[in-house]
């Protein structure tokens, strides 16, 4: 069964990210968090493209469903400091 | 070159176009479901394509927007996203602008 942590492998060794957060335990549904400076400046269809790249074959084989929030380092730094994480 | 052909033609031929699986009285997956739901929140026509139907649209949809998934939301010739960016946009009022233009 695939794991969100193995989402999380693949994405991590492709994409430059801050931070990643990938859940979803019945090995087709997925929801991931990411944080990445590549996003910066970037529609949010670029920014979800970038995503898929990272995760190349793997999205069109194993992942049956992933849904992706995409952030910048900068609305990241803005949204811990507002919930005081 | 044709499936490529087919899709323009659906994407011109149509305002706001959702390329789905199933149609939105009978979804057949949560994630078109999700965006058959925020459409219908947004007041506004739109038509469907169900990619069930048709094996071709629905692998040449995928290389023709540069996304791997469906549903995919096209607005008056614009690729505009998967369902994540579609929620993300009508909660934050762009979806609706985007639609109907003030």
């Amino acid at each position: 069964m695939l794991l969100p942590s193995q989402i999380e492998e693949v994405i991590i060794a492709n994409l430059d990210c801050d931070f990643i957060e990938v859940k979803g335990d019945d090995g087709t549904h997925f929801e991931a968090i990411i944080v990445s400076p590549l996003f910066k400046n970037q529609s949010m269809i670029k920014q979800h493209q970038i995503v898929y790249e990272a995760l190349g074959d793997m999205m069109k084989q194993e992942i049956h469903a992933l849904s992706i929030k995409t952030i910048t380092p900068e609305q990241w730094q803005k949204f811990t400091k507002s919930t005081n994480l | 070159m044709t499936e490529n052909l087919k899709i323009k033609q659906l994407i011109d031929d149509n305002q706001v176009l959702l390329f789905m699986k199933g149609n939105p009285k009978f979804p057949q997956c949560g994630f078109s479901s999700l965006a058959c739901q925020v459409l219908d929140a947004c007041g506004t026509k739109y038509e469907t394509f169900d990619v069930l139907q048709d094996s071709d649209v629905r692998e040449g949809i995928k290389i023709f927007s540069n996304w791997p998934t469906i549903p995919q939301l096209y607005i008056k010739g614009e690729f505009v996203g998967g369902s994540d960016i579609i929620k993300e946009m009508y909660e934050s009022g762009e979806l609706v602008k985007l639609i109907s233009p003030a």
